[in-house]
């Protein structure tokens, strides 16, 4: 057991997984020399080199498109882009040709790659590198989506996408890089949780709030404060957004009979829209109150002077919490 | 003041300036370039001849089908047989192409069968064969795209390490003049000049990107666009099976021996529409046609065949014999083609099981199980 940040631990995870397999590659702008602009690749170059630690050309597109060559001779590449807001470039690369190139070949082709995504605000920085693109993603068959929350998670996560046959958007939540967390470095592979189980993260018996990536935190505090006032939130940390593990939100929705979906992405036709229909499908008698979301306003993300009242903060969540109660 | 978008001569002659390397005249002359030796056994030459016949022969079949409502869409390659033909046979075992869709041609040479190209037109599925199998990746839709996996393939055999060894291999990417104002392409050419990749462009530039001219996607000719990428780039009659031939074996020896990319402008003409559901009578002259037509691939390998006496009628009345049957068959085949099982929507989408699909999966299945019960 080590104590990492989640930056840390995701170099862990990569660093381990380029160990084990020498088919394993890392690329991105930036990547390299300067072990990217979060240093979440810090170090690797230098031990692996420049044939597997791949500074490419400034081109989202082909950093997307050249590895799903890679990978169509046999390598295993992790892409990082560099915000967010940058990973539209590459979008035609990833939803037109990674997610599909499986089916187009009847299952002859398989594509090991993984897309790094540092996501969400929260950091100060400016336009096009605070966003939550995640909902773009989900929607498209053939990807599998995933958001990291703590570090502990971070390694096993990065590990068990590395390691899948199908291409993985693997969204990272960068105000969160720099939290520190127990991590164990030692677990084999096949003994990692599973990339697609969502997680109890907080039991608790009142509402159950639904949270991926940089919210998961919040929503963490919210409960804490919420015990004060002697309310019991029950946080689950999705993980996985495709596939969705909807047996552990119905599991827990049934039981509590409230359900608050946060995240930073617009609300409008984001992911806790996909959320709140499932639940009512599966848990339509056993809702107290509809299920209510918190997130983005429909707006481009604002500057940052502005970002701390988009962002959906403990105060947000409490509400929320609040209103399914008045019901 | 208007704007005229089209003003301003374009610079040395514009995107049309010629300059080809030609190895086969159009009257079938047989002529010498000092850079591309080529020596062809007769049996070579009329091995490339059957080839252009067949190739065509498979083609207007498609169409034929297509018109005939079996096919949902061709993209016929007609004009283009020696561009591709060419090309197809430079290539080795270790060789991996990168298509668009209107490769069949090169996937001929392949081992494609093209039934397998047409059941993609059929809509029986999005692509029926093994790439790897074949050396011949999947069709690519989405113009310009697999320049890019090309790419990043070659950059894999840098890392296999077998360059310039007996089993290296090139990767060859193809696309056409439209696909070089694409993103993608400029981007595959930056990828593939700086990390010095062992990858072919190959451009077959048929003049027209369904119905914008050459002239509104460059202004200089297409072959020397890689000089600003910072490899070279050779303009060859894209109607000459002998050049392509040759060129494309410079190129593809050039790659695997580790002396970077080469673009390859194969200069030729569509002869027929974009693909079946265009009408090129709206946009470019008859006479252009007729032009193009008197360049013909298969007309000149012919005449030269005659004029060197290397054929006789018979051959080549055998050869004409042989595409008849092929487009037969395949016409047969292909009206045999099976609907796919509605279940197979779901299949390959993962490699791995996936929740969300298999619940759908069972949830399907189950509805069509309810008509089956209706129908008991």
């Amino acid at each position: 057991m080590t104590t990492l940040t989640l930056g840390r631990a995701l170099n862990e995870g990569m660093r381990r997984a380029m160990e084990d397999d020498p088919k394993v590659l890392v690329m991105g702008e930036d990547v390299g020399r300067l072990g990217g602009v979060f240093r979440v690749t810090d170090g690797l170059q230098k031990d692996f080199g420049e044939e597997r630690v791949i500074d490419t050309p400034l081109a989202e597109s082909g950093i997307v498109g050249t590895a799903i060559g890679l990978a169509l001779r046999g390598y295993r590449p992790v892409c990082e882009i560099q915000f967010d807001g940058f990973v539209f470039p590459a979008a035609d690369q990833i939803i037109t040709q990674l997610a599909k190139m499986h089916l187009r070949s009847l299952g002859a082709v398989k594509l090991p790659v993984v897309v790094r995504i540092p996501c969400g605000g929260g950091i100060g920085a400016v336009e096009h590198h605070s966003e939550s693109p995640e909902a773009y993603f989900a929607h498209t068959a053939g990807l599998r989506v995933v958001a990291c929350s703590n570090a502990a998670d971070a390694y096993t996560m990065i590990r068990r996408a590395i390691a899948s046959p199908d291409p993985v958007i693997f969204f990272e939540p960068k105000r969160r890089y720099w939290d520190k967390a127990d991590v164990s470095t030692e677990v084999a592979l096949s003994d990692l949780p599973d990339l697609h189980a969502a997680q109890v993260v907080q039991p608790g018996d009142d509402v159950t709030v639904l949270a991926y990536g940089p919210s998961v935190k919040t929503c963490l505090e919210a409960a804490a404060a919420a015990a004060t006032e002697g309310r019991s939130l029950e946080v689950i940390d999705l993980r996985s957004l495709n596939p969705l593990d909807m047996d552990t939100v119905e599991a827990s929705v049934a039981r509590t009979g409230r359900c608050v979906v946060v995240h930073e992405a617009p609300v409008f036709a984001g992911f806790g829209a996909e959320l709140a229909a499932r639940i009512t499908e599966r848990c339509f008698y056993r809702l107290e109150a509809p299920v209510l979301r918190v997130g983005g306003f429909s707006t481009p993300y604002p500057p940052s002077r502005l970002e701390d009242h988009y962002l959906p903060d403990l105060d947000r969540v409490l509400d929320a919490v609040d209103r399914t109660f008045a019901w | 003041m208007t704007i005229d978008s089209m003003r301003g001569r374009p610079p040395e002659g514009g995107p049309a300036e010629p300059g080809l390397v030609q190895l086969l005249t159009p009257e079938g002359e047989r002529v010498e370039h000092p850079d591309y030796p080529l020596d062809l056994s007769a049996e070579d030459v009329r091995g490339l001849y059957r080839d252009l016949v067949l190739v065509r022969a498979i083609d207007r079949e498609a169409v034929s089908l297509t018109r005939q409502g079996e096919l949902g869409l061709w993209a016929s390659l007609l004009g283009q047989e020696a561009a591709q033909i060419g090309s197809g046979r430079a290539l080795t075992a270790h060789d991996m192409v990168f298509p668009t869709y209107r490769e069949h041609g090169v996937a001929y040479c392949r081992g494609v069968e093209p039934l397998k190209l047409l059941g993609m037109f059929r809509g029986v599925n999005h692509a029926g064969w093994d790439p790897a199998a074949h050396g011949f990746h999947t069709y690519t839709i989405v113009i310009g795209s697999q320049t890019l996996h090309a790419t990043g393939y070659a950059m894999g055999i840098q890392r296999d390490g077998v360059l310039g060894t007996p089993n290296a291999g090139a990767a060859i990417a193809y696309f056409g003049d439209g696909a070089t104002s694409q993103g993608d392409v400029n981007e595959a050419f930056v990828f593939a000049s700086v990390f010095n990749a062992p990858i072919v462009f190959f451009c077959q530039n048929n003049q027209w990107a369904i119905s914008e001219p050459l002239e509104r996607q460059s202004r200089i000719p297409l072959y020397r666009r890689a000089q600003g990428f910072g490899f070279p780039g050779i303009r060859v009659d894209g109607n000459d099976v002998f050049a392509c031939l040759a060129v494309t074996r410079r190129a593809l020896e050039n790659a695997r021996t580790g002396q970077g990319p080469t673009l390859v402008e194969a200069f030729t003409y569509r002869m027929g529409a974009h693909t079946t559901t265009d009408d090129p009578t709206r946009y470019r002259l008859r006479s252009d046609e007729e032009a193009w037509k008197l360049k013909d691939p298969i007309e000149r390998v012919r005449a030269y065949l005659r004029r060197s006496g290397l054929v006789d009628d018979a051959f080549l009345a055998s050869v004409d014999a042989e595409g008849k049957d092929i487009a037969a068959d395949l016409r047969t085949r292909c009206r045999a083609l099976p609907d796919p099982r509605p279940e197979a929507i779901f299949e390959n989408v993962y490699a791995a099981p996936h929740a969300l699909m298999t619940e759908e999966q069972e949830a399907f299945a189950a509805y069509l199980a309810t008509f089956e019960e209706e129908v008991a």
